[in-house]
This record gives C-alpha cells, sequence and structure tokens, in this order.
C-alpha cells in the first residue's frame, strides 16, 4: 500500500485510464497519447507496464453491474481478531462469487468491523445465502453484518485530483 | 441490447488488446467489424451499460482514499447524498440499509486532502462521518464472473 514513483507520462497515462478511459476512437493509444506527449508506441507500453507492476489492477471494459441486472450489492462486514485477518481475507477472497475483499481500520466503538468482502448479484436471496457460506466459513461466533445496496446516487472512475472532472448528475444508472 | 447481448464483452473487462487498433482486434474475435465494435461501445456508453474503457487502479498507489459512512436522518437522506455526491473527490455515493445508510469513497492526490473533504462534508452536513481506510487489499477484481 505504498505510493510508487512512477515517471510523470506513465502516471499521467494511469490517472487518464481511472477517470475517462481510453478515447472510442479506431486508434485509441494514439489518440490518448497525444494529448499526454506520447506516441502510440509509448502509450501502450505504458499502460502494459502499469498492468505489469499492479497500478493497474483491471484494464479493459468497464460493465455497470447494475444495468447489467447484478443489483443487488451486499457489503459484508466481520470483526475479527486481527491475527486471523490476513488467513480469513486470502480464503474470502478466493470465494468465487466475492468481487472485493479488504481489511479496513476500525472505528471503536461506533464501527468494529475490520473485514469486508462485496458480492454482486441478481437476487437478494442468493447474496445473503452467500453471506451466510462466508460466515460458516469464518466462524458463526464472528460478529458479521451484511448492507445491501439500495440507491445509487454516484458512480465513476477514480479522478484522483479534486479539480480533475466535472461531474453531472445523471439518472443513478449504475 | 439486452443485458445478455452485452456479456459478449465480457472476455474484454480484463486482457483488453494493447494493439493499435484494438476495437478492430475484438471485432475479429467477435465476428464483427471495427466499425460495430466502436457503435456497440458508444451505444453501451450512452445507456449507462458501459462505464468507460479503462482501468480500475490499485489503491493508494497515485493517491489516497477511503471509505466513508454516515448515519443520515431517513428524511435528510437526499439532500445529504447530494451534498456528497457534490465533492469532485466523491466517485462512489451509495445508500445502503443500516444505521449507516449512507456509503462514499473519497480518493484524492493526499491524506490531507482526504481528510479536508471528510472535514467539509461534517461541517455542511453536521453528521460525523466515519473514516474507514484499507489496510490490506485482498482481492480487488470488478469484472463480474457470468
Amino acid at each position: 500500500m505504498t505510493r510508487m514513483d512512477l515517471p510523470l507520462p506513465w502516471e499521467n497515462v494511469a490517472r487518464r485510464l481511472s477517470a475517462e478511459g481510453l478515447p472510442l476512437t479506431a486508434r485509441p493509444y494514439r489518440d490518448l497519447g497525444r494529448s499526454l506527449g506520447l506516441n502510440e508506441a509509448e502509450t501502450m507500453r505504458a499502460v502494459a507496464a502499469l498492468q505489469h507492476l499492479g497500478v493497474v489492477n483491471r484494464f479493459g471494459v468497464i460493465l455497470r453491474n447494475r444495468a447489467l441486472g447484478f443489483t443487488v450489492n451486499g457489503m459484508c462486514v466481520f470483526d475479527l481478531p486481527d491475527v486471523r485477518l490476513a488467513q480469513a481475507g486470502t480464503q474470502v477472497g478466493a470465494l468465487p462469487f466475492v468481487s472485493l475483499c479488504y481489511a479496513r481500520r476500525r472505528q471503536p466503538p461506533v464501527w468494529p468491523f475490520n473485514l469486508f468482502c462485496m458480492i454482486h448479484g441478481r437476487e437478494r436471496d442468493v447474496v445473503t445465502r452467500q453471506f451466510q457460506q462466508v460466515r460458516e466459513l469464518l466462524g458463526t461466533d464472528v460478529p458479521a453484518d451484511i448492507l445491501i445496496s439500495r440507491r445509487c446516487f454516484k458512480q465513476r472512475g477514480a479522478t484522483y485530483a479534486p479539480e480533475a472532472t466535472p461531474w453531472t448528475p445523471s439518472t443513478g444508472i449504475s | 441490447m439486452n443485458a445478455a447481448a452485452w456479456g459478449c464483452l465480457a472476455p474484454f473487462e480484463r486482457d483488453f488488446p494493447i494493439h493499435p487498433r484494438p476495437f478492430a482486434e475484438i471485432g475479429r474475435r467477435l465476428g464483427m467489424t471495427e466499425a460495430q465494435v466502436l457503435e456497440m461501445m458508444r451505444q453501451g456508453v450512452a445507456q449507462g451499460v458501459v462505464a468507460r474503457v479503462g482501468a480500475t487502479l490499485r489503491p493508494h498507489v497515485l493517491g489516497d482514499s477511503t471509505l466513508a459512512a454516515l448515519a443520515v436522518p431517513p428524511e435528510r437522506l437526499s439532500e445529504v447524498a447530494a451534498l456528497v455526491s457534490a465533492f469532485d473527490a466523491v466517485n462512489h455515493n451509495y445508500e445502503r440499509e443500516g444505521h449507516y445508510n449512507l456509503w462514499f469513497v473519497v480518493t484524492a492526490a493526499s491524506v490531507a486532502e482526504v481528510t479536508a473533504v471528510l472535514e467539509a462534508i461534517e461541517r455542511q452536513t453536521g453528521l460525523q462521518p466515519l473514516d474507514l481506510p484499507i489496510t490490506t487489499a485482498f482481492h480487488i477484481d470488478l469484472g463480474l464472473r457470468r
């Protein structure tokens, strides 16, 4: 979780891919690079390097869950002893229905939970059952909760720079 | 196009071609022309199915972020949600079931900027946000398995 010193043009490519993505043109790497002072080959190299270095988790078509019918998003939270966290996180993260799994700082006394995992699904019952599976894996004595999404007010790629992209409200599709 | 039809793009959620003509390359694999693939992408963006052809970044590499939550009285939820969404540093903002019912991610260039946004939200709403930064990422992959 440390900062990485990247060549500035690569950093700019990463920011652009996170915020707006590639332009939808026939030569998107050339067109993206042009606005960042890179040629097409350099831009492609930068994208490959960012993936290789792990700066980019995933590069590709980013589909919106809700629009595809994955309308139930269950944030599952657990209060695990810290010594169990690494092993539990790896186990839970490997479950096929878990799309995100991470440890977060607790905020006692109001927020005791330190392990989070996200389950996206089409049906509430299925997501709830999958949550129960995670509970059984970790031990049902572990304090746990599931917070299911209702409305989505905003979702877009991270811009990392507060002055960057102006945002206008959409219809709430995400 | 219905939800199932977009499934043809699933292989390109990862392993997107790094190729001078990536949409031609995708077309080659799907039996479509480059122009048809580009048209499908543009339609996807217009319909809100495709967020972008881009990247999700590993947290805390280019900046800092945190997951924050507010316990908002139900009658104030729309107002507070709009106020939170108006911050450019907020990229996700969801209502969830539970006492803490508004959950949002704040991303900025530094910890100090993230903190400043949370303080501004607290000042403007009179509600104290939870501040739950990631300590370890075990698995981050929003490509959905279908």
